[in-house]
Parts: C-alpha cells; sequence; structure tokens
C-alpha cells in the first residue's frame, strides 16, 4: 500500500496461500501494521490513536447508551437519569461517552495543531489533511447533535441558537432552518433526526477515518524534520524507518494509557466539571437560559461567531457592498464557516517551500500566538457577548484569519528557513544523542535478546 | 494523573481546611458560602446520619411544595447513601400518595415507586437542583471555585436557604423576598428558623445544621451513585497507572537497541 519499498506479505502454508489466493485480507492487515515508519516521530504523533481510540469508545458506549434510551421530547431528560439511576453502571456509561466527546476534541485539537506545525498538510499529503477536515467537521455535527439528545436547557436553546444560524442565510435561511428542525420550531421532530443522524455520522466518521489512514500510509507519514524518507532501495529506507509494529504500536498504546488514567480521573471524580449545569434542567420552551453557551469545543468558533457585531467596519462595509443582503448576523455565520474554511485551505496559503516549522524561525512566533489564540477564543466565546469580550474576540479573530490568509502566504517569501537535515537518519541520530548528553552517562545498558 | 490526584487530594483538603469561613461568590451575582460537605473530594463519601437528617428536612419542609419525581423510595436504603433499613423505607413511602401508571388512581407508594412531583405547579422539581445549581462557571467562567474549592450546587442550595435578608418586596399583587444567593428576589419565602423540626439523633436543628443536610440529601438525590463512582476512580486510576508502567518499561526495552545503534553510529 505504501511507496515506500519495504517486505510484503508472503503466504507460507497452504491454508494461508488459499486463502490470499481467494481474498488477501491477511496480506492486507500485515501491510498495514508493518507500514514503514519514520523513525524520529515525537509524542505529539501520538494523538491519532488516542483518536481511534476516542472513536471506538463513543460508538460502544453510545450503542449500549442506546438500548436504554428513550429519544422521545417527554420521555428522554427521565430516561437519561433512568441510566443515571437503575442501569447497572449506567452512570458510567453515560459519564464516559460525554466526557469521551471532550476527550475527543482535545485530542482533535492537538492532532490538527501538530500538522499545522510541521506542515503536515504539504504535498503530496493534501487529501489526507482534507479528509481529516472532513472529519472534524462531522464530529463537530455528531458532538452537537449528541448534546440535543438529553433535551435538557442547553440542548433545547443551544439547537435553538445553532439552527438559527441557518435561518440568518439570506432568503432560503428560514427554510433551511425548519428542514433541519423538522418544523417550525425545535420539539420531538427535532429530537428524532437528531438521534438517528448521532447514531449514523460516527459510522461516517469512520468510513473517513480509513480513508485519512490509507491517504497517509500511501504517502507516508510526514515527520517532524519534515524530510521525506528515501524511497531508492529497501535498504536505505529501513535507515530512515520501522515498522509500525511493534515500535510504534507500543510507544502509542503507552502514550494511550497514560491519557487514560487521566481521563479516567476525570470521569471518575469531576464528570460534570466540563458540562453546563443548565443542562440538568429538563428542556423548557418558555424558560430562556441566562446565557446560552455552547460545549467548550465549539467555543472558538462560537466568539467569531458573535465577533462581528453590526458595528464593526467591516460588517458595515460587507452590509453596504451587498445592499444589505449581509447582515451582522449573517457574517458572523459566514466568518464562522470561514474560520474552518481557511485551514481547509492551509496547504495552498502556506507558500514556504520548507515543511517543518521547526526550520521557519518567523512562523514558529506566529504559529504559537496562533494557539494562544485559540484559547483565549475559547475563553471568549463562554464570557457573555458584551463589552471589552466582544472586543477581545473581535481581535481574536482578526488574527485567526490574519495568520492563514496574510501571514502564512507571505512567511513563504520573507522568511529565511534554516536548513533541515538530509535525511530522517540524520535527525534520529541527533536526536537520541542530544537526548543521551542531556541525561548524563549513558545508562546502563539493556541487553538486547 | 499522579498530579491529578494530588490536585483533587489538595482541593478536598482546602475545602475541609477553609471550612465555612470564606465565603466565595460562585459565579454570577449571588454570593455562596462554601461549606464543608463530607462529599467533597476524590475521598469523600455522603455522611449516613446528615442524609437521613435531610431527608426529614425534606419531607417536613420542602415536599410540601416541591417534588423529587426522579428518586424512589427503594433507593433510600442504599447502603452508600441514606441506608434506611427496608421496613422504615417502606413505610416511609406508605405514608405518601402515588398515582398508579396502570389504574391511574391514587394509592400508598411502595418501595419501586418514585417519589411525588412538585405538590405546587410553580416549585420546581428537586430530583437533580443540586446539579443545576452548580457554581461551576465562576470566576471569568474558568470553574476555579468548583475545581478548587469544590463547591458545587450543595453549596448554593445551603446559602440560598440562609440566604434571606428579611427584605420583602409587593409587585404586581406577589411579594417576592430578598435573597444574597439568588443575587436579588425569589419568589419563595424564606423557610427555615430554630427548631423547625426535631432531629431524631439530637442534633440541634439550627437553620445552619438543616440548610447544610438537605443540602447534602438533595447531593444525593442528584448524584447517588457517587461512592461507587469514586471507588472505581481509584480502581481504574491505579490499574491504568500500572500498565502505563509496565508499557513504559517494555517501550523502553524495546527501542534500546534501536537508540542505542544510533548513538554509537
Amino acid at each position: 500500500m505504501s511507496g515506500i519499498p519495504h517486505d510484503h506479505y508472503e503466504p507460507k502454508t497452504g491454508v494461508e496461500k488459499w486463502l490470499h489466493r481467494r481474498l488477501p485480507i491477511v496480506g492486507l492487515i500485515y501491510d498495514t501494521l508493518m507500514i514503514p515508519t519514520p523513525k524520529n516521530l515525537n509524542w505529539w504523533w501520538i494523538w491519532g490513536i488516542v483518536l481511534a481510540f476516542c472513536l471506538v469508545l463513543q460508538i460502544v458506549t453510545g450503542i449500549v447508551l442506546v438500548m436504554h434510551y428513550t429519544p422521545e421530547a417527554t420521555m428522554a431528560f427521565a430516561s437519561v437519569e433512568h441510566i443515571m439511576r437503575d442501569v447497572n453502571g449506567g452512570y458510567m456509561l453515560r459519564y464516559l461517552h460525554a466526557n469521551g466527546a471532550s476527550l475527543f476534541f482535545f485530542a482533535v485539537y492537538i492532532h490538527i495543531f501538530r500538522g499545522l506545525y510541521y506542515g503536515s498538510y504539504k504535498t503530496p499529503r493534501e487529501v489526507t489533511w482534507i479528509i481529516g477536515m472532513l472529519i472534524y467537521l462531522a464530529m463537530m455535527a455528531t458532538g452537537f447533535m449528541g448534546y440535543v439528545l438529553p433535551w435538557g436547557q442547553m440542548s433545547f436553546w443551544g439547537a435553538t441558537v445553532i439552527t438559527g444560524l441557518f435561518g440568518a442565510i439570506p432568503g432560503i435561511g428560514p427554510i433551511i432552518q425548519e428542514w433541519l428542525l423538522g418544523g417550525p420550531a425545535v420539539g420531538n421532530y427535532t429530537l428524532n433526526r437528531f438521534f438517528s443522524l448521532h447514531y449514523l455520522l460516527p459510522f461516517v466518521i469512520a468510513g473517513l477515518v480509513i480513508l485519512h489512514i490509507w491517504a497517509f500510509h500511501h504517502t507516508g507519514n510526514n515527520n517532524p524534520s519534515g524530510v521525506e524518507v528515501r524511497r531508492g532501495s529497501k535498504e536505505e529506507a529501513e535507515k530512515d524507518t520501522l515498522p509500525f509494529w511493534p515500535y510504534f504500536v507500543i510507544k502509542d498504546l503507552f502514550a494511550l494509557v497514560v491519557v487514560l488514567a487521566v481521563f479516567w480521573a476525570i470521569v471518575a471524580f469531576m464528570p460534570n466539571f466540563l458540562g453546563h449545569p443548565d443542562n440538568y434542567i429538563i428542556a423548557n420552551p418558555l424558560a430562556t437560559p441566562a446565557h446560552i453557551v455552547p460545549e467548550w469545543y465549539f467555543l472558538p468558533f462560537y466568539a467569531i461567531l458573535r465577533a462581528f457585531t453590526a458595528d464593526v467596519w467591516v460588517v458595515i462595509a460587507a452590509n453596504w457592498l451587498s445592499f444589505g443582503i449581509i447582515d451582522a448576523k449573517f457574517f458572523g455565520v459566514l466568518a464562522m464557516f470561514g474560520a474552518i474554511a481557511v485551514m481547509v485551505l492551509t496547504p495552498w496559503l502556506d507558500t514556504s517551500s520548507v515543511r517543518s516549522g521547526r526550520y521557519r524561525p518567523m512562523f514558529k512566533s506566529f504559529f504559537w500566538l496562533l494557539v494562544v489564540d485559540f484559547v483565549v477564543l475559547m475563553w471568549a466565546g463562554a464570557m457573555p457577548a458584551e463589552g471589552i469580550y466582544t472586543n477581545i474576540a473581535l481581535i481574536g479573530a482578526a488574527y485567526w484569519f490574519g495568520y492563514f490568509l496574510v501571514i502564512l502566504p507571505l512567511l513563504g517569501v520573507l522568511e529565511r528557513p534554516t536548513t533541515p537535515p538530509a535525511t530522517i537518519e540524520q535527525d534520529f541520530k541527533a536526536k537520541v544523542k542530544a537526548h543521551a548528553k542531556k541525561s548524563g552517562p549513558a545508562p546502563e545498558k539493556i541487553p538486547a535478546e | 494523573m499522579t498530579i491529578m490526584i494530588r490536585k483533587l487530594a489538595l482541593s478536598a483538603l482546602t475545602a475541609l481546611t477553609l471550612g465555612s469561613a470564606p465565603a466565595l461568590a460562585a459565579g454570577e451575582g449571588g454570593h455562596i458560602e462554601d461549606f464543608a460537605f463530607s462529599f467533597e473530594g476524590p475521598f469523600g463519601t455522603y455522611d449516613r446520619a446528615q442524609l437521613q437528617r435531610g431527608l426529614q428536612v425534606y419531607t417536613e419542609v420542602c415536599s410540601a411544595c416541591h417534588g423529587l419525581h426522579l428518586v424512589t423510595f427503594r433507593s433510600l436504603t442504599d447502603e452508600t447513601g441514606p441506608g434506611l433499613d427496608p421496613d422504615v423505607m417502606r413505610a416511609y413511602a406508605g405514608t405518601m400518595q402515588v398515582q398508579d401508571a396502570t389504574t391511574g388512581e391514587y394509592r400508598a407508594a411502595g418501595g419501586p415507586d418514585h417519589f411525588p412531583t412538585s405538590a405546587m405547579e410553580t416549585a420546581p422539581d428537586l430530583s437533580l437542583m443540586a446539579k443545576a445549581r452548580a457554581g461551576f462557571h465562576g470566576p471569568y467562567g474558568l470553574g476555579i471555585n468548583q475545581l478548587i474549592h469544590g463547591m458545587g450546587g450543595a453549596e448554593y442550595i445551603a446559602s440560598f436557604l440562609l440566604g434571606f435578608t428579611g427584605e420583602e418586596t409587593e409587585q404586581g399583587g406577589a411579594i417576592f423576598y430578598e435573597n444574597t444567593a439568588f443575587g436579588g428576589n425569589v419568589s419563595m419565602p424564606p423557610q427555615l428558623e430554630e427548631g423547625l423540626v426535631t432531629y431524631s439523633d439530637g442534633t440541634e436543628a439550627t437553620p445552619e445544621q438543616m440548610a447544610q443536610d438537605v443540602a447534602a440529601f438533595l447531593m444525593w438525590s442528584a448524584e447517588p451513585h457517587m461512592t461507587q463512582r469514586k471507588m472505581w476512580g481509584f480502581v481504574g486510576v491505579i490499574f491504568l497507572t500500572l500498565l502505563a508502567s509496565l508499557l513504559y518499561l517494555t517501550n523502553k526495552r524495546l527501542w534500546a537497541p534501536i537508540k542505542d545503534a544510533a548513538k554509537h553510529s
């Protein structure tokens, strides 16, 4: 499957040969697991495994939760409490599922920022990047619809606000909104279709994940140096790589278990910390909560949505230029989707010839500022949309767009990158030697078997 | 993750040592007292005697208006909850009237039945109140009070019950009562006064005592399996720590020859 030369599966016994002629599935699994992987991958490369685990965790806990949940507006809230109180281990199942969504998004954000730093989106990995962005969009849709299912106050009003975004589209907006909701306002029909889609989308994500893995297995992994694996011969490639099994499987498993220990502590000791207390109040169409706040993982984009109020000059300009078709609300919606769209376009916005941010001195500062910007936007999204908070959100949104649309294209021209190592082998050796020097004299040699 | 546990233990410790001395504002508007509840922190469990006293306060005071309809009577026998004797629980359930789901007629409640819904239409159900009123988001929306001081809905409920200033305002024919926990006027009148209930265990029924007791009971009613959940937490964290240690050693040994070769080349 991979373009990097390596050993392929050879059926040996009669049974293996028989099966291989008919369905080469063992070969597929073998080649997938034995894919040559750059030796120098660092710990930022472990989040893919965490994400794969999250998907399985969410599907497994979700399927069991569905066995006890009732997707009906008058019964949904009580059925969730039935899970919490009467179902054996139900409280753990639900807390795992709810916090599992948080872990999923936490991991995906690190995974995305890792890709942004090391230039994993650059040629020839654009398709991997775009599929990844589609997975992220599908995750957002799934997370949003899942949050509606407990039918609490935030479920109901969150659904009202978010579907209202589509209603802001001029002309066809109200029709789209009604189509999404299944009726004029959030109701039982909304709950039913969200439940159906919340069950469907994870399997769409699973399909996209297979494509995502296929794509990067075809191009080979990126790595911290951004230098490609040498492909001249198998011997040469083996100097740069190690098979995924066992070297990276064990490394990733170790990292996964460390992450899970922290995750488990949050689930068991502070399971409601990341949720909103108002969602323990049953949905009431007649009482609007004081502050409608989405889940934490949507907050940066929620902040961008609310940043563009009617008194911002770009909004006034857009309004004037479009003869009033684009109002502040619709502008906010465009900005929110635009903030994700610019990420999708990153492969073509980044003009630098050097792939890894490690060898780009100016890029580094702008990148870390983007990370800070993301956190600040997240915080601003949780605050009421008034006073200083909208200004902070506006500055944050401006930098977000500035980074992708102005800084990335210009840096490729203005910046003088340092020289990356010639090969991955060199980078790996330098890393191991630097580490050995830092930790003093070489530790006792572990006998290799 | 040991840091995590230490942090949690630390927050429990601070919550215990701080006691009810400092008062912290939990999020928006109101003024929430930080009480030291037995269930705070990773090692915290419910105080059975306190839950039984809280059940008494709920029954004699709150239940006149407020329901508890997500809670079953049988759960009152939970070992980690109020721990009532099954016969006592059944006798207690028998004092309440519930509508039979099949016949539609009112009858005395039994163990599998749920507590009644609110007797007064405008009074909210209290089953989940301790989770719905958790002051998670203060200050600055960072949830610090919850994380460091272990403050949650139980603190809010107790502060609310003790937070009446005695000021009354008439608005459109209804009387509203000023409450410092809410940070404004509420329609519920003050309830607790010295000796309102008589505790069978001899505890003096001061308003502070009753407020904390019923708040603890409502925390249990909102999160009845808390103790088991924390137990699973320790089992899981210990197991995962051991597994992580083994995987760390496996990984180190697996990579040793590779790194050795790189070092000496």
